[in-house]
This record gives C-alpha cells, structure tokens and sequence, in this order.
C-alpha cells in the first residue's frame, strides 16, 4: 500500500531474522489472519447487504416483491427534478465544510498545542459539539436560527440588524446548516490533528531553532509537511462525510424550503422514504461512484504524496 | 511567549465561549424553564428554575424508559467500541507494515465501507438468517461492522508514526506476531486509540437509525431513540426536550473528561517517539 | 410480477422460529392462560392517548386479555418501519395503520389477513370499506374518527367583523382582505412542519370531483393532470394568497403548533388545516378555544360546489405472521374494536375530528363546534373522499412543491408542472401503465 513506507535497511542482525520467516512460509510478524475476525463481521453484515441490495437497483422494489427492469432506475434517478440542484448543492457543502475543517481544525490545533493559558478548557470546550448526537445539534440549532423568535437574529437586532432567515431563505438555508456543520464537526479535526502534531518529535523544532527559524517557517517546514498524515486523515473523512451527510440538513430544513437545501443524500432518502426501494438504492449506487470518483484518486494521491516527501 | 499566551488564550476563551458555550447554555436555560415558558424560546433566566423537575419528568416518561435506554446504550457502545477497535487496529497494523496483495482489497473495502450507506432490509435479513435480528448482539456486530472503516482509516494512517525498529527488536527478544501486536505495538497507539474510542463512542451512543431498524421493541431502546420520539411527537414541550438532551449529551462528556487526560497523558509520555 | 427475493428463502424459517420465540416473551399463549396481543401505533400523543383508552376499556371486559402498545415515530419514517416490519416478518400481533393509498403500499393480499368473512364487516361505512379493501378482499377495521380537509376558522374575528361563512373562493378572499384590513393575519401557514402546506391542494379535491367527476379514476389512469383545471385550482388558490401577503410573517419558519396557538388565542382567522389534528390539539392544550373554533370547506372558484374533502380513520390490520391463538385473540380484540363501546371508549379518550364510520357509533354531545359545523355537509351528504382514497397515486414531493408555490418561489403552473412529473414514479412504482 501507498502508505507504507520502504522498511529501513535493515541491520545485519534484523536480517537473518525475517528471512528465517520468509522459510517458514506463514510466520510472517504480520499475519495475513489478523484480517481475519474483522473482515468476518465486514463481509457479513455489510459486502453480502451491499451486494444484495445493488441488485435491487436495477429492479422495481417495494420490499415484498422486486421485478427486474434493467437500468431504468437510473434513468429515472437521472430525470429525478432536484438531481442537478442536489448534486451541485452536495459538492458546494461537501468543499465548503471539509475545506472549514481543514483549515479551522488546523489552526486550533495548533493554537491548542501552543502554550496558552486554560488550555485544556478551550480543548474540552470545542470538542464538545462533537460529543452532541446530531438531532440535539438540529434542534437547538433551529431554535437559535429562528427568524423571528430565535436568539441569533435577537442578538443582531440589538445592535441594529435586522438578521437574515438562515433556514427560510432559499439561498441561504445551505449555508446555514454548512456552518453549523462546521461547527459539530471542527472538534474532531482538530482532536486528529493534535494527535498528529504531538507525534512530530520536538527535535526537528530544536533544530529550526538554532538555524534561526521564525514560527512561520516552523509551520511552513515542519508541522505542515509532518502533520501530513493526519490532513490526509481530516481531508478523507470530512469530503467523505460531507459528499454524503445529510443527517443534519434533514434534521434542520428537510432539503427545504422547497428544494433549495437539497443534497443528493436527502434526494435518495426522500426516494426511501416514499417507498421507491429500488430507485434509492439506485441512488445509493450513483453517489457511491460518485464518491469514489473523487475520493480513490484523491486518497492515491494524497498518500503518494507523504511518500515522496 | 508567556504573555502572548495569555493574549491569545484570553481572545481564545471569550471566542470559543460565545461560539461555542452559549448555545449549551440555552439548552440549559430552556431545560430549566416551565412548559410556557419553554415555548417562547427566549435567551432569558427563568423565573422559576424547574431543571430538577423536568429532569424528573423526562426520566419517568414512558415508564421510565430513559433509565432503561441508558443501560441498553451503555453496554451497546462499550462493547461494539471495544470489539471494533482492536479488530481494526489489527488490520490497520498489518494493512501498513506490510506489502501484500490483499492490501488493494483492504484499501478499496474501507472506503467503500465510508461511502456506502448500509442497505437496510438486506442487512435485517442475513441477521435473521444467523439469528441475531432483534438481539442486542445483532446490533453491536452492525456497528461493528459499519465503523471498522473509519477506525482502520485512523489506525493505517497512525501506526507509520511507530518506528519499525520496534518491530525489529522484539522479534528478536523472541515475541511471536501475536505479543508483538498486543503487548508492543497496541500500547503504543493509545493517542490514536484514544481518538477512535472517543469518536467511535460517540457515533455508536449517538445513533438512532441503526438502533430503530435492527434492535426495534421498547425494551431495547437506546438514548436517542428517545429524544427522537420526544421530536417526532411534534410536541410544544421544548423544554423537556432540552431536558432531554442536556441529560444524554452528559455520558458521552464524561467519557471525554476521562479520555480528554488520556489523550495528554499519551503526549507527555512521548509515547510516539518511540 | 416475480417473486425474487434470494435470501429470504433462506432466512424465513429462521424468522419464523424468532417470530415464535419473540411473542413466546410477551404472552404465554402456549399455557391457555393470558394471552397478550401487541400493536404497532404511532407515536403522536393523540393515537398514543386514544390507545390507552381503547386498552383499558378492552381490559375491563377482557381481563385475560393485555393488549400492549408499541409505537413509531409518524410520518415516512413509520411507513418504512411497517413495511420493513411486514417484509421480514417482524410485525405485531396487529397494526394500526392508514387506509387508502397508504395501505394499497402494503400489498394487502400478500401480507395480511382477509378479514371480509367477519360478523361485523356489514356494519361499516361503505367508504370505509372500500379504503381497506382490494379486489380479493376486506382487510382492516376503523379504530379513530373520520375528518375533514377544510379551513379552521375563528369565529370570534368573524363576529366581531361581521363576516359570513364564505361559499366561493371570492368571498373567501374578500373576507381575507377585511380580516387583513383589520390587521389580524387572515391565513395562517406553517412551512416549518412541511406536511401542513398540502392541506390547501389536498383538501380542495371535493371541488375537482365536483367540477368533473371521475377525475380520481382518469388520474389514476394517467389521463387527468394537476397542471389543468379544475385541479390546479388548489395550486393557484396558494399562490394567490400569498401574492395578496395575507400570511402570517413567520409562515416560512412557523410549525403546525404555532398555526394552532394564532387560530386559538385569535391571531389568526383561517387555517387550513385537517379537522382531526386540530381537535386534537384543541382537546390538549386550548379547551377553552372548542366554542370559538368552526370549520367550513375550502372554497371553489369555479361553480357553485360547496362541500368537504373527507379522510378515512386509520384501519387495524393483522398481518399473515399472527397464527393460532393470537390470531383468534387478535380477531375477538377487533371485533370488539368496531363495537359502540369501543366507540365511547374512543370518544372518552381523544377529542375527535368527524363522525365514526361505524354503525351505531355516536359522536357524544359535547363535541367541540369544530365538529358539529361539520355535520350539516354529512347529513346533506355534500362530503367526498380525498384523493389518496380513490387513487393509489400520490407523489412524494407533493409537501415541498407546495411550500415552494405557497412562498412564491415557484409558480402555481410550474409547481403543478413538477407535481405531475413525480407522480409518474409512484405509477411506475404501482405497476400502472401510463
């Protein structure tokens, strides 16, 4: 795998040790079975589900019988009214709040690994939305964002402002649920990426030191380059989860108003939800290439990237 | 560099509390609040402070339902977090020492397994086919197998930062791949450990999708089933809600104070460098 | 249609023995002793409070008895529960569920019990009957009231303005102009809860029906769309109010909750809503509002048809996988259900939206005046069934192409446009030729 960096050379006394493996033919240190338990539970209870269910994509199902039409779910799916709206809304979020968390979980990592006062305060406290289940998020959110009654627009209308309908205004419900978004799931990147920074050994920053490095040219060298595994990390998980979340814009506007906060994750559920098994799953498959598109050359090249380095 | 600290920590605190302190803290203030009151949706103190009653209400609804929901959610995430970690802290280890062939298959699984939702129906019928539908069993080994994905991510993505030398030296003192794995290489991913816990806890606590399809009945309510139910039930009874929500956000902060001195232990320890 | 569902063969024998062992937990059928029956509710407080009702009446007269209750949440989400519940064999003793379109989704003949040999079927409301049947049979009974599609109105603004129960579209929107010339908000709509925005489409369908009638069989068989008249009436009657801004400000955040609080505490002089939700919220939370709340149907534009859009009461269903003694108990429990006495039992329970559809089963006297203005278009027979009971077809989307016209973001024509374009799945879905 990409990831996998060239083993060391290797000493004179390692040697003799892994090519007495090698003979032994299935005593490597890393065992094939240790695949083994967790690829049980995976292949049973999600590649045979899977599996079953793409081929009801290209049948008409209603759960108690599926009648086989070929591809016509994806025809159908194709013509589907919100699909385009779905489709660039999914990838504006999906960029929006992946690139968000990048940058914000980055720069509270560092902030956050600095040497600041009540740091682990500030620690526990932006990590905290991420501990919230998603509907508590949604619905205190939907309070706060309430045109009229909720405290966001109160607050600005103290100062004058007259706020804006976050989740009414059919340009802006996106944005609205993007941040809050952001907001739930900031925690994590930057948790990932003080897991990362705390692995860069603090001899590289001794170094910079004597030759006289400023603390941009730290970043810039040293902590950018090294915390890369981590980005690769946040940067997968967060396009990931964006190009398919919709948990919380169903939580908070149900794709609404009107269509306007649709993403092709709501799409599908609406197509599940009516009762249309066949024309969701179909659905399901289209973003899953969709997804994979973007994410497996993304993830290769990423990963090739840490290993030029 | 001290007083800079102090600068930026002080601006830290006053931005993180307005963004992020204040909405919790209008969750508390309308959990606090009589049913009337609740509804207006005011950013205000209460007149009358009815936390301890709602809180009450909320845990006697149902028969009580919540106290059994909490036990039901606390063996559900313990065990399928506790089983999904090892398991794929095994894989992510050998996935990233080792070149073979089986790792393009692992690579494209885990993210299809991140990018694929679960197929409902299907999944209910090979549970029924080995007898596991409707049993607690049966809804650990799903979230097992629905959050592997992201923990292998995590764990192939950390255990390069493990120096091979390690490896080495163990296998020469003797260790087989077994010891190896569970009494060197393990202990040293705790940071990592730690995150995918923490997170993991989270997912698996806070779902209620799985838990509706694949473990339905009332005794076997989970703790967000039944805020979802307090939601669905379009009620004007927001303050309860918020009693609701505030009480089951509070295992899930637990944990994290717990694994939040986890975490700097685990970085003052240098475990990482070897 | 095949039959093709692989691992099911496989997988059934071993629900059934799950089946057997899950109710074995529940009810001791196998000792002849009590028996328990389960049913599947949902879990709004109105059917939550209506069942306890019915289970403790039943209880009284049948102590060996216990019917327990378990619910799910409402909406799409608790039609995917049932299905997937009846599709892995998984359902309750019995279910309480839609009739109409909703119960067709089910594929009656497939998975539930014919219940057309059973004593009591004579003594249903031919409507009712219909809802719950397909060609080979009767499969439910009515537990619930019937109810309207109309406009709630306050009666108190109409006395104090001095208006009358309009009878055309054009009064009702004179009526508007004088209640919003008063300052008062003349239409209340909640967009917040999208389902509400479709009771003004929904329930104008006694006025297609009556302007041409037949059109639910042309529609179902692809002929009729909502794009022309008389049906896209209901599509434009939203655009025209809220191009007249007769709204409530908050319509696009407002929840169904809120609509009620305007109507009741006298905000608001219209909503268009349906009979049986409001009772119900009348009954919880504004008793005091049972006097000042009427009802009267939404207004036609064209002719002079002046009559309500009726919903049918939620049937109770027994799935195939109930067998031997819970069966038998669970048929004895329904043919209780469809008795007077369960009626009073109901009525004592819940507030009512509309009269039974039961023979022999009376409203009781002190029905909110919500109900009593709904009597006269019954006893003058001015009543029709809403779409989703004449027709199997209803799209999925219908909720958000009505806030869209209904907030100005779309065009009546182009919503109706759209409207007719989703339908075409669930024909598809249905098997229908169009």
């Amino acid at each position: 795998m990409t990831l996998v960096r060239p083993a060391p050379a290797g000493t004179a006394a390692t040697r003799p040790a892994r090519r007495d493996s090698r003979r032994a033919g299935r005593r490597s240190p890393y065992p094939s079975w240790f695949f083994l338990p967790a690829g049980v539970f995976y292949l049973v209870l999600f590649v045979v589900p899977t599996g079953a269910s793409f081929w009801y994509a290209l049948t008409r199902w209603d759960l108690y019988s599926a009648e086989f039409i070929g591809l016509d779910n994806f025809a159908q799916f194709f013509r589907e009214p919100a699909l385009v709206k779905g489709f660039v809304n999914t990838f504006v979020y999906a960029f929006l709040t992946s690139g968000a968390k990048v940058v914000l979980g980055l720069a509270l990592a560092v902030l956050l690994t600095s040497q600041i006062i009540a740091r682990g305060y500030l620690r526990s406290v932006v990590f905290f939305p991420v501990l919230v289940s998603t509907i508590g998020v949604g619905v205190t959110f939907k309070v706060l964002l309430d045109p009229f009654d909720g405290a966001v627009n109160q607050v600005l209308s103290w100062v004058g402002v007259t706020g804006p309908g976050w989740l009414t205004d059919p340009s802006l419900a996106l944005f609205s649920v993007a941040l809050v978004d952001v907001w739930k799931g900031v925690g994590l990147a930057t948790l990932i990426y003080i897991a990362g920074l705390v692995a860069i050994p603090q001899e590289y920053y001794e170094a910079a030191r004597v030759d006289g490095a400023n603390a941009w040219q730290n970043f810039r060298n040293i902590t950018l380059p090294l915390v890369r595994p981590a980005t690769v990390t946040v940067v997968l998980l967060s396009l990931i989860g964006g190009l398919r979340s919709f948990d919380l814009i169903w939580t908070m506007t149900r794709g609404g108003p009107g269509f306007s906060s649709d993403v092709i994750g709501s799409v599908i559920y609406k197509q599940y939800q009516a009762g249309f098994y066949g024309l969701s799953t179909a659905g399901n498959v289209v973003l899953f290439v969709v997804i994979a598109v973007i994410i497996f050359p993304l993830s290769r090249w990423l990963n090739r990237k840490e290993v030029t380095l | 560099m001290r007083r800079r600290g102090v600068v930026l920590g002080s601006v830290s605190i006053l931005a993180s509390t307005v963004v992020f302190v204040v909405p919790f803290v209008f969750v508390l203030l309308t959990a606090s609040k009589s049913q009337q009151e609740a509804s207006l949706l005011e950013f205000s103190l209460p007149t009358e402070w009815a936390l301890l009653d709602n809180v009450r209400t909320v845990l006697e609804s149902n028969d009580g339902i919540l106290v059994r929901a909490f036990w039901n959610s606390t063996v559900l995430t313990v065990a399928s977090v506790a089983i999904m970690t090892v398991l794929a802290a095994m894989v992510g280890y050998v996935v990233q020492r080792r070149r073979s062939r089986w790792n393009p298959v692992v690579d494209a699984m885990v993210l299809a397994g991140l990018i694929i939702p679960p197929a409902v129906v299907p999944t209910i019928w090979v549970l029924q086919g080995i007898g596991l539908f409707k049993t607690m069993a049966g809804l650990i080994a799903v979230h097992v197998a629905f959050g592997l994905s992201f923990c292998i991510l995590l764990f192939r993505a950390f255990v390069a930062t493990i120096p091979r030398e390690l490896d080495e030296a163990a296998l020469i003192d003797g260790a087989g791949p077994m010891r190896l794995f569970f009494s060197v290489i393990f202990p040293l991913l705790r940071a990592v450990i730690v995150t995918v816990v923490v997170v993991q806890a989270v997912t698996v606590f806070n779902d209620f999708t799985y838990a509706l399809y694949f473990l339905p009945g009332a005794d076997n309510a989970t703790v967000q089933l039944t805020l979802y139910n307090f939601q669905s039930q379009g009620l004007n009874q927001w303050n309860l809600l918020f009693a609701d929500v505030l009480l089951i956000t509070i295992p899930p902060l637990v944990m994290y104070v717990i694994f939040n001195r986890q975490i700097v232990a685990g970085m003052t320890s240098g475990a990482v460098k070897g | 249609m095949n039959r093709t569902r692989p691992l099911t063969a496989g997988a059934a024998a071993v629900a059934a023995a799950l089946a057997l062992t899950a109710c074995g937990g529940s009810g001791d059928a196998g000792d002849g002793e009590a028996t328990s029956l389960s049913v599947y509710i949902d879990s709004t407080p109105a059917s939550v409070e209506l069942w306890d009702g019915l289970t403790a009446a039943y209880a009284e007269e049948n102590p060996d008895v216990t019917i327990e209750v378990e619910t799910h949440p409402g909406g799409s989400e608790g039609d995917n529960l049932v299905k997937t519940r009846l599709a892995t064999g998984e359902m309750n003793d019995l279910f309480w569920y839609n009739s109409g379109s909703l119960f067709q989704a089910l594929k009656p003949d497939q998975n539930l019990v014919p219940l057309g040999d059973e004593d009591w079927v004579d003594s249903l409301d031919e409507n009712f009957a219909t809802v719950v049947s397909t060609d080979q049979g009767l499969y439910g009974a009515p537990v619930g009231a019937s109810f309207a599609g109309a406009v709630i109105y306050n009666k108190d603004i109409y006395a104090d303005l001095g208006l009358e129960v309009p009878t055309t579209w054009d009064d009702y929107m004179a009526n508007n102009q004088a209640i919003k010339d008063a300052g008062l908000v003349a239409v209340a709509q909640s967009y917040g809860d999208t389902w509400t925005s479709q009771v003004p489409v929904l329930g104008d369908f006694y006025n297609v029906e009556a302007a041409e009638p037949g059109w639910a069989d042309a529609y179902t068989a692809g002929d009729a769309k909502f794009v022309d008249q008389p049906a896209l009436a209901g599509f434009e009657h939203l655009q025209e109010v809220f191009d007249a801004g007769l709204m409530n400000e908050d319509f696009a955040s407002a929840t169904y909750d809120d609509a009620v609080r305007m109507l009741a505490e006298g905000q608001a002089a219209h909503y268009p809503m349906l009979t049986g939700n409001v009772a119900a919220a009348i009954g919880e939370n504004y008793p005091d509002a049972a006097d000042s709340l009427g009802v009267f149907p939404l207004p036609s534009s064209q002719g002079d048809a002046n009559g309500l859009t009726v919903w049918m009461p939620n049937g109770i269903y027994l799935p195939k996988t109930t067998e031997g003694a819970q069966l038998e108990a669970a048929k004895e429990f329904i043919a209780w259900l469809v008795t007077p006495d369960s009626c009073a039992a109901q009525a004592e329970a819940s507030t009512l939206g509309g009269p039974f559809v039961v023979d022999g089963c009376d409203l009781p006297d002190d029905v909110p005046a919500l109900v009593s203005d709904m009597q006269p278009y019954f006893d003058s027979g001015d009543t029709g069934l809403a779409l989703e009971f004449l027709s199997p077809v209803k799209g999925p989307a219908l909720e958000q192409i009505t806030v869209e016209v209904g907030s100005g973001i779309r065009s009546a024509e182009d919503g109706a446009a759209l409207y007719d374009e989703d339908v075409v799945k669930q024909a598809q879905q249905l098997g229908l030729d169009w």
